[in-house]
C-alpha cells in the first residue's frame, strides 16, 4: 500500500517532471554554494561561516510557494536555501561572507547569514535568537489590515521556540488570525545542546494552545515539506490564519565555522544522518520515478558548479566598503 | 489657539497624524476603549477602528517587535508602553533591531516607528512606575530619543517623530500631563527633531534641563533674575539623542557656567553626557566646573511619601544649586 501511495506523490501534489527539477535544482545549488562557502573559509579568505547542510529539503520545500517581492520572508541565518529560491544568488552569498561592498545584506556590516534584500522583501536580520517573530507578526498584520493575501514566512531553529518572543508572537498571531508560516527546522541541536534538552513535548503541537494548526513534518523529505507549506500558504491566503510547521532535521556540519562539533557529538549520530541526507534522498526518488537519470544529474550538478566557481571569482575580485563609510547610513533621511 | 495640557497636545497630535494619513496606528496595552491608563488615546478607537487602535497582549517585546513589522509593510506605527519601567522586555526590539535596520542593511530597510512611553516620578508610583529610563537609549546610534517638555513642543514633535523614517523614542513625563498648560496651535505644524530650544535668554548662568525639573529650572530662573539680580539661560535639549550640541556649546560659551539637571540617577547620566560635552567643547569659556544635578544612585523613587522626596529633585534645590553655581 505504502508503495502505491509513495509512486504517486509528487503528481497527488500538482508536481510535474520539471517542477521537481527545479525543486532538486535549488536544494543541490544550496549545498553547492554552501560547500564552496566552507572552502573560503578554510581557505583563509572568509571570516565566518554558517551553514545550512541537511536542511536543504525544509527550505526549498517551503519557499517554493513564496511569490518573490510580495510576500515577507523573516528568516533565519541557515537559511541560505530559502533567500537562494526567491531570487538571492550564489553572488549573494560570497560577496556577503567576505563581507564585500556589494553584499546585498549589508554590505559588509553584518555577518554571514543575515539576509537582507529589500526587493525581495527578505527583511533584515540579526544575531540574537528569535527576534524576527513579533515582527513577522507585525508584518502580517500590515497585510491583514491592507485586506491583501500577502504572506509572511518566518522560522528558526529548534531553540528559537524557547524565548518569549517566539511564544509572544505565536500568541498574537493566533489571536488575529495573521497570514504567517512559523517554519521550525528542528536541526537536533543548538549549537551543542541537543533538541532534548531544549524542548519540552512537541513544539508542532504547541500550535494547538495558540488556537492554529502545527504540523510535523520529515524535514528531510522535501515533498512532505512541500506538502505541507501548500496547505500552509493556501491558508494563509485565504486569510484563515497562521499555520505552524516543524520540519525534523539533522545540522550536518558544526554550528559555524568556529565550533567543533566532535566535542558534543557522536561522529556515528552524524553517519546515521549522512544516510538521510536529503539531496542523495531526493535524487533516489527523482530516478525511481524516471524524472533524472545519472546522466542529468551528472549536467545539473556541472552547471550548478560552474555558477558557483564564478560567483566565487566574483566575489573575490570585488571591492570592500570605503572605511570611511562607517559614520554613514546610521539614519535615514541623510546623517 | 486652545489652552492645553501635554496629554491633550499628545492626544491631539497622534489623532491629527492618524486622520491625515491613514497608515498612522497606535497599539500596545488599554489603548483602545480605556483610551490609555492616562487617556492619551482617549477616543481614538472610537474615530479610527479596533484594528488601527489595537490592544496588544500585555508582552512589550511584541508590541515594539509588532511595529517594527508593521513599520516595514507600509505602516507608520505608534506604540505605546505603558510605564516606562516596563520597557526593558522591548530593549532587544528597540536597540539591537529597530535602531540598527537601517544600518546593517546598509540603507534598505527603514523604521517609520514612534514608542511613546510616559516616564518620570509620579506621587505613588514608586520603583516601577516612576524610572527615567532615558540613559539606557542615549547610547544607541540610530535610534532617536525626545522628551519635550511643552505641549506645543510635544505636539509638534510628535508629528516629526511619526512623519520621521527612523525609530524614535518618545518619552513624556507623567508628572506634567496635566500640570503644564499652554496655548497650542490648532493647524498642522511640526518641530524640528533634532534641535534644542532656548526657553530663556542669560547672561550668567546656562541650565540644561528636560522634563519637571526644567519647568522648576524657569521658575527658579525668574525667582534668580528678581531676588538675586542672576540672569539665568536656560536650555531644554527636546532630544537627547542624538544631541544637539551647537546649540548648548554656543549657551555654555555665553554664560561660561553650566548646570545640568535632570530626574534621572546621575552616574551614567544624559546629563553626564551633557557635562561632558560643554567641558570638550567649551572648556576655554568656563568660568566653573560643569555641575550635574539630579537623583542619588539609588534605584528609582520610593512609595513612601518622605523617601520620595528625598529623592526627586525639588524645586530648592534646582534653586540652591543656581545660586551656588553663580556664585562660583
Amino acid at each position: 500500500m505504502a508503495m502505491e501511495r509513495t509512486r504517486v506523490r509528487h503528481e497527488e501534489l500538482g508536481l510535474d517532471g520539471p517542477d521537481l527539477i527545479r525543486l532538486y535544482r535549488g536544494m543541490l545549488l544550496t549545498r553547492r554554494t554552501d560547500e564552496r562557502s566552507w572552502t573560503l573559509n578554510r581557505q583563509g579568505k572568509a571570516a565566518f561561516v554558517v551553514s545550512c547542510q541537511g536542511q536543504e529539503a525544509a527550505q526549498i520545500g517551503a519557499a517554493t510557494h513564496l511569490r518573490p517581492g510580495y510576500d515577507y520572508i523573516y528568516p533565519y541565518y541557515r537559511d541560505l536555501g530559502i533567500t537562494l529560491v526567491v531570487g538571492m544568488t550564489p553572488r549573494d552569498q560570497f560577496l556577503s561572507i567576505l563581507g564585500k561592498a556589494e553584499d546585498p545584506s549589508g554590505g559588509g556590516r553584518q555577518m554571514p547569514g543575515h539576509f537582507s534584500k529589500r526587493d525581495l522583501n527578505i527583511v533584515t536580520s540579526s544575531a540574537p535568537i528569535g527576534v524576527q517573530y513579533p515582527q513577522a507578526a507585525g508584518t502580517a498584520l500590515a497585510f491583514k489590515m491592507r485586506d491583501e493575501d500577502g504572506v509572511v514566512l518566518t522560522g528558526g531553529g529548534e531553540a528559537s521556540t524557547s524565548g518569549g518572543d517566539w511564544h509572544e508572537a505565536m500568541n498574537m498571531a493566533g489571536i488575529h488570525d495573521l497570514p504567517v508560516i512559523f517554519l521550525i527546522q528542528n536541526n537536533a541541536y543548538a549549537i551543542s545542546v541537543p533538541a532534548e534538552k531544549q524542548v519540552a513535548g512537541s513544539i508542532a503541537k504547541r500550535a494547538e494552545g495558540y488556537g492554529f494548526p502545527g504540523v510535523e513534518v520529515d524535514g528531510n523529505d522535501v515533498l512532505a515539506v512541500y506538502e505541507a507549506a501548500k496547505e500552509a500558504f493556501e491558508r494563509a491566503r485565504r486569510g484563515e490564519g497562521p499555520t505552524l510547521i516543524e520540519a525534523k532535521t539533522y545540522r550536518m556540519r558544526a554550528h559555524s565555522s568556529d565550533d567543533d562539533d566532535r566535542r558534543y557529538r557522536e561522529s556515528a549520530e552524524i553517519e546515521e544522518w549522512r544516510l538521510k541526507d536529503p539531496i542523495p534522498r531526493f535524487e533516489n526518488y527523482l530516478e525511481e520515478h524516471g524524472i533524472m537519470d545519472a546522466a542529468q544529474r551528472e549536467s545539473i550538478d556541472e552547471e550548478i558548479k560552474a555558477e558557483v566557481r564564478e560567483a566565487s571569482d566574483y566575489a573575490e575580485a570585488a571591492d570592500y566598503a570605503d572605511p570611511e563609510s562607517i559614520s554613514r547610513g546610521v539614519y535615514a533621511g541623510g546623517n | 489657539m486652545a489652552t492645553q495640557n501635554l496629554l491633550q497636545a499628545i492626544h491631539d497630535g497622534l489623532a491629527e497624524e492618524m486622520r491625515s494619513d491613514e497608515t498612522v496606528m497606535v497599539l500596545g496595552e488599554d489603548v483602545g476603549k480605556a483610551g490609555g491608563v492616562f487617556r492619551v488615546t482617549d477616543g481614538l478607537q472610537a474615530e479610527f477602528g479596533e484594528t488601527r487602535v489595537m490592544d496588544t497582549p500585555l508582552a512589550e517585546s511584541l508590541i515594539v517587535g509588532a511595529a517594527i513589522g508593521l513599520s516595514v509593510n507600509g505602516m507608520k506605527p505608534v506604540a505605546e508602553i505603558q510605564f516606562a519601567d516596563f520597557i526593558p522586555p522591548a530593549f532587544d526590539q528597540i536597540v539591537s533591531e529597530a535602531a540598527r535596520f537601517y544600518y546593517r542593511s546598509n540603507g534598505a530597510w527603514e523604521v517609520p516607528m514612534t514608542i511613546r512611553a510616559p516616564y518620570g516620578v509620579v506621587p505613588g508610583g514608586a520603583l516601577y512606575h516612576s524610572q527615567s529610563v532615558e540613559a539606557y537609549f542615549c547610547n544607541t546610534p540610530g535610534l532617536r530619543v525626545l522628551a519635550p517638555s511643552f505641549p506645543a513642543d510635544a505636539k509638534g514633535m510628535l508629528k516629526s517623530a511619526i512623519r520621521d523614517p527612523n525609530p524614535v523614542l518618545f518619552l513624556e513625563h507623567k508628572m506634567t500631563y496635566r500640570l503644564i498648560k499652554q496655548d497650542v496651535q490648532e493647524d498642522d505644524f511640526d518641530v524640528p527633531i533634532d534641535k534644542a530650544k532656548v526657553h530663556r535668554e542669560g547672561t550668567d548662568i546656562t541650565v540644561v534641563a528636560y522634563g519637571l525639573i526644567l519647568h522648576h529650572a524657569l521658575e527658579a530662573a525668574e525667582k534668580m533674575e528678581g531676588e538675586h539680580g542672576i540672569s539665568v539661560e536656560v536650555v531644554e535639549p527636546m532630544s537627547l539623542y542624538p544631541l544637539d550640541k551647537e546649540t548648548v556649546l554656543a549657551s555654555a560659551k555665553k554664560t561660561g557656567k553650566v548646570l545640568v539637571a535632570s530626574e534621572a540617577n546621575i552616574s551614567g547620566s544624559v546629563s553626564g553626557e551633557i557635562a561632558a560635552v560643554v567641558a570638550d567643547g567649551a572648556f576655554e569659556w568656563l568660568d566653573a566646573p560643569v555641575r550635574r544635578l539630579g537623583a542619588p544612585d539609588s534605584p528609582a523613587a520610593p512609595y513612601a511619601k518622605p523617601l520620595m522626596e528625598r529623592f526627586v529633585v525639588g524645586k530648592e534645590d534646582v534653586e540652591a544649586a543656581m545660586l551656588d553655581l553663580a556664585r562660583y
